[in-house]
């Protein structure tokens, strides 16, 4: 393992690449609007190059010092500002997205488990495992939410309306985790299976210290996909099923009213990949925190 | 009798697949008996059968037919005892692991304190000179230095038997030899049994207090040979007595392997 000092070094340095991306994508995205602005303005003479590319006028391409303007705004006078909309609208949705994440993330671990005891069930469910994520998201949606309205009273808590989006995650994530962890537990050579079998070591000895350690390598990646996959999943599942307080429903009101403002839409857009992005970060934290010392550790 | 004896093996018989047209026996009539403290060798022709019976032994997997009693157990009741310590080829060493926590994993399983076992794992690596090693991580270390990591763990427990399956099968002639002269030193101060699967004539003359040769499959032991050296240094590789019992070993081999 190199010393803090260099991994430290190496940090900076991403995040210094990280800003210098989002500072050329600013560029570019200026420079384009800027090359068809100058087009538009010729297009009385030259209108059949302006029809071949999109539209770049403030409508369509906002300008990104509006767009970063947007953020201090606030719609009504004296109100809370977008910025403060969208960030409140983001915790609410991370929220979601986490206790869905926690969820799937257990209830994949499970399967993976419950797979890894026979071949032939393997064999059996996988299958029904993939089939499950053909079904389409925006379709189960407001059903999960009729269900949680109507039929969990048996629950000794009330089912509030987020509790279905985070359930929306949850089938979103336990899919990577369930079989990228199959994998993973899948992973110790013979000789160390056999190894523990000459200790005499009980099932569940061998899957505390031998299996799910070395599936962490195979977990993390999946992860780190059920963590962005949480937070589209939720913003999916407020909008589909008309939750409100989330970014899913920002993002609804902010488009129905693009004409006349569309830097908002943008704001939220920014709100929900800052979202993700966090997501990803605190996984990617964890990963860091239990696989420094392999000397595995991913990148 | 039985008594005196850590394994005894008699009329011991392995097929896989029992039945079935890819039935294949691999071993069939095999006697081998081995006394306290005694180090056997078992040599033979590559694919004849020597890891199947070493699997035999430690009770990983089960003989067809015959008797194998350790100490006058059944292989399944010793290794559900811990009478085995078992080194392979590999050293299996647990990569997220450092290497005492790997020499304590067979303590922790069989639920011993923290503070013992972190004292006898402090122990074994002494033993085999790894003492500055402790906190090293497998990944951070020779091969060599893992064999010996492995070595630890195996006897961490002192189990009844050692069986080592061509444990230095992967490590370079330098290494190897040094390796062989430590585990010489280990045998002699921790008194254990050792049954050592090799392909290395020299290897088997060099450590063992006995070679036992194996036939072709279906395989048996075809002979026994006592090896007697004056002592086990390392010059003792350069002595007239250690290239008479090396060629004689090979000489045997030779017409086990043609019969």
């Amino acid at each position: 393992m190199a010393d803090p000092s260099s991994t430290r070094r190496a940090r900076t340095r991403r995040t210094l690449i990280f800003a210098v991306f989002l500072v050329v994508l600013a560029l570019l995205y200026t420079g384009y609007k800027a090359f068809g602005q100058a087009i538009d303005d010729t297009q009385r003479d030259w209108w059949v190059v302006g029809s071949f590319l999109p539209r770049s006028d403030d409508k369509n391409m906002p300008p990104v010092l509006d767009i970063l303007a947007e953020f201090g705004q606030a719609p009504r006078e004296g109100g809370t500002t977008i910025g403060r909309l969208t960030l409140d609208g983001a915790l609410f949705t991370l929220r979601e997205a986490a206790v869905g994440f926690a969820a799937g993330t257990i209830i994949g671990l499970a399967i993976a488990v419950v797979l890894l005891q026979s071949r032939r069930a393997e064999r059996g469910v996988v299958p029904y495992v993939i089939a499950s994520q053909t079904v389409p998201l925006i379709a189960i949606a407001p059903i999960v939410v009729v269900w949680g309205r109507t039929g969990l009273e048996f629950l000794p808590w009330e089912w509030q309306d987020w509790m279905s989006v985070s359930l929306i995650a949850t089938y979103l994530t336990f899919f990577p985790v369930a079989v990228n962890g199959l994998r993973g537990l899948q992973s110790p050579s013979p000789e160390a299976a056999e190894l523990m079998q000459s200790y005499a070591a009980s099932r569940r000895q061998v899957l505390r210290r031998l299996q799910l350690p070395a599936s962490l390598p195979y977990l993390f990646p999946a992860l780190r996909i059920a963590a962005t996959a949480s937070v589209v999943g939720a913003i999916v599942g407020e909008i589909s099923a008309g939750v409100r307080g989330g970014l899913g429903r920002l993002i609804l009101d902010f488009a129905g009213k693009y004409i006349t403002g569309p830097e908002r839409l943008y704001v939220a857009i920014i709100g929900a990949c800052i979202t993700g992005l966090v997501a990803v970060g605190l996984v990617a934290a964890a990963e860091r925190l239990l696989l420094a010392r392999r000397g595995i550790v991913a990148q | 009798m039985a008594q005196e004896l850590v394994l005894e093996i008699a009329g011991l018989e392995k097929t896989f697949n029992p039945g079935r047209p890819n039935a294949v026996t691999a071993i069939s009539g095999l006697d081998l008996s081995v006394r306290p403290r005694e180090f056997v060798s078992i040599i033979g022709p590559s694919g004849c059968g020597k890891s199947t019976l070493l699997r035999l032994v430690g009770g990983l997997i089960d003989p067809t037919a015959g008797d194998l009693s350790v100490n006058g157990r059944s292989a399944q009741e010793a290794r559900l005892a811990r009478d085995y310590g078992m080194v392979f080829q590999a050293a299996g060493l647990l990569d997220w692991r450092s290497a005492i926590r790997n020499v304590e994993l067979p303590l922790e399983l069989m639920g011993w304190s923290k503070s013992r076992r972190r004292s006898r794992a402090t122990e074994m690596l002494d033993l085999v000179d790894l003492g500055g090693f402790a906190s090293h991580y497998p990944s951070e270390l020779s091969g060599g230095m893992q064999q010996r990591v492995s070595i630890a763990r195996a006897l961490s427990f002192e189990p009844a038997l050692l069986l080592m399956d061509e444990p230095f099968g992967a490590l370079d002639e330098m290494t190897r030899e040094y390796m062989q002269a430590e585990l010489l030193k280990i045998w002699r101060e921790t008194a254990t049994t050792v049954v050592f699967i090799t392909h290395s004539i020299p290897e088997a003359v060099f450590l063992s207090s006995r070679v036992a040769v194996m036939s072709p499959r279906p395989a048996r032991i075809a002979a026994e040979i006592p090896i007697d050296l004056p002592e086990r240094a390392p010059q003792v590789r350069d002595t007239e007595e250690f290239f008479r019992s090396v060629s004689l070993v090979r000489r045997t081999l030779r017409s086990v392997e043609h019969e």
